[in-house]
């Protein structure tokens, strides 16, 4: 099952420059372990332990097909061959 | 009521209007808030306007004093505008990439303009404007992103006039930057109708914005509380400068760029409740009109042409 990631600039170093990258995984959680396989430390930098649970950098926002997945069930966010994954360090707007 | 003591009082009530031919059935309609009907141009004047009150009202603000804020633009243009009605004198810290009329016309509201570098957008302005007021501690910074007097305006303003205007509102879409339109017009209906979806459409720039130096450098605004949001999507200029320009093309409107990105997330939320055989009424925000956006290409030529000419500027 292929999913395209894209990443962004700063985590560059760890696909050797690549812009987008391909991943399998039915959640966030999996793919991001799968993606660690191929490009290690890069899990380290996308997630953190939060006071014994797994859970996302807080300057870290991964969209699912443009849908943030803090709002679909976080690195349980399901996922399915041919989905889009966009990962984007927060910024400010205003 | 038409007649104003002066412009700062005709700040808000603006018109909420029906978009019959974007909408999808009798049962799925879309409205628009036009807040480009504000003095100014701008959503903008609402938060201004109340953040200066209040920073007058706690004593903060004084005769004679500076205001000094970061922003991308419609911000500084609504604070300077009521800086000079009310004698103050403000500077603006704000991104290289922004366009060129948004500096002519901080310039013309009497704004001196600090430029903070382009990579790594208004996290940037925000990191400078943040380093001068600690050189000029007698500066006042109204700190958009984290002062509750921008969410409040919202929601003792926006949400209360869009809840008077469409009682059966299901859905609000709005733009995601200093997050206080969603914040305030969010716990407005959290208390008013608490089944009103809130639906946020954060716009995605291009790689420069989010050039930064590491991880850590990342912004998320103080105002930002996320069990406020039902839905958050990630909006690009493609999409955004599609949405624009079908809004003044089928139904007459001309507006900014950010709002195609907001009517592109609001779409979205109408086509899921006509897969859902449900009911909606979907209310999204139309931050500003089109004009201070000409010089950025967004609104001529093919929209790959448009998409590659907005590449690195900061759009929203």
């Amino acid at each position: 099952m292929a999913i395209e990631v894209r990443i962004p600039t700063i985590l560059r170093t760890y696909t050797d420059g690549a812009k987008a990258v391909e991943g399998a995984g039915g959640t966030l959680s999996a793919l991001i372990d799968d993606l660690e396989g191929n490009h290690p430390g890069i899990k380290d930098r996308l997630v953190e332990d939060k006071s014994g649970s797994i859970d996302l950098r807080r300057f870290v926002n991964v969209y699912i097909n443009d849908e943030d997945v803090r709002f679909i069930g976080g690195l349980d966010a399901e996922l399915a061959d041919g989905d889009q994954v966009v990962v984007l360090p927060a910024v400010a707007g205003g | 009521m038409t007649r104003y003591d002066d412009l700062l009082a005709s700040v808000g009530t603006t018109p909420l209007v029906g978009l019959p031919r974007l909408s999808p059935s009798p049962d799925v309609r879309l409205w628009a808030k036009l807040e480009d009907r504000n003095p100014t141009g701008s959503i903008k004047d609402r938060p201004a306007l109340r953040m200066i009150e209040q920073a007058e009202k706690d004593g903060v603000l004084r005769p004679g004093c500076t205001i000094l804020e970061p922003t991308s633009g419609n911000t500084g243009i609504s604070l300077a505008m009521a800086a000079k009605l009310k004698g103050y004198r403000i500077v603006c810290v704000m991104p290289e990439n922004t366009s060129e009329e948004r500096r002519q016309l901080l310039r013309m509201w009497g704004a001196e303009i600090l430029s903070s570098p382009a990579a790594g957008g208004s996290n940037e302005a925000v990191r400078v404007a943040k380093q001068v007021a600690g050189e000029h501690p007698d500066w006042v910074m109204l700190y958009q992103y984290g002062n509750e007097a921008n969410a409040l305006a919202h929601e003792e303003g926006t949400g209360p006039e869009i809840l008077a205007d469409l009682p059966g509102i299901t859905h609000f879409v709005a733009g995601l930057g200093t997050t206080g339109t969603l914040m305030g017009v969010s716990r407005f209906f959290r208390g008013a109708k608490p089944d009103v979806r809130i639906v946020a459409a954060e716009p995605r720039y291009g790689e420069l914005v989010y050039g930064l130096r590491n991880l850590d450098e990342g912004f998320v605004p103080e105002l930002y509380d996320a069990s406020l949001i039902d839905s958050r999507f990630s909006v690009g200029p493609r999409d955004a400068v599609r949405r624009v320009r079908e809004l003044l093309e089928l139904e007459g409107i001309f507006a900014g760029i950010s709002t195609g990105a907001i009517l592109h997330a609001a779409l979205g939320q109408a086509a899921k409740a006509v897969k859902a055989g449900e009911r909606a009424d979907i209310a999204f925000v139309v931050c500003d009109g089109g004009w201070k956006y000409l010089s950025t290409g967004a609104y001529e030529g093919t929209i790959d042409e448009a998409e590659d000419r907005l590449d690195g500027q900061l759009w929203a």
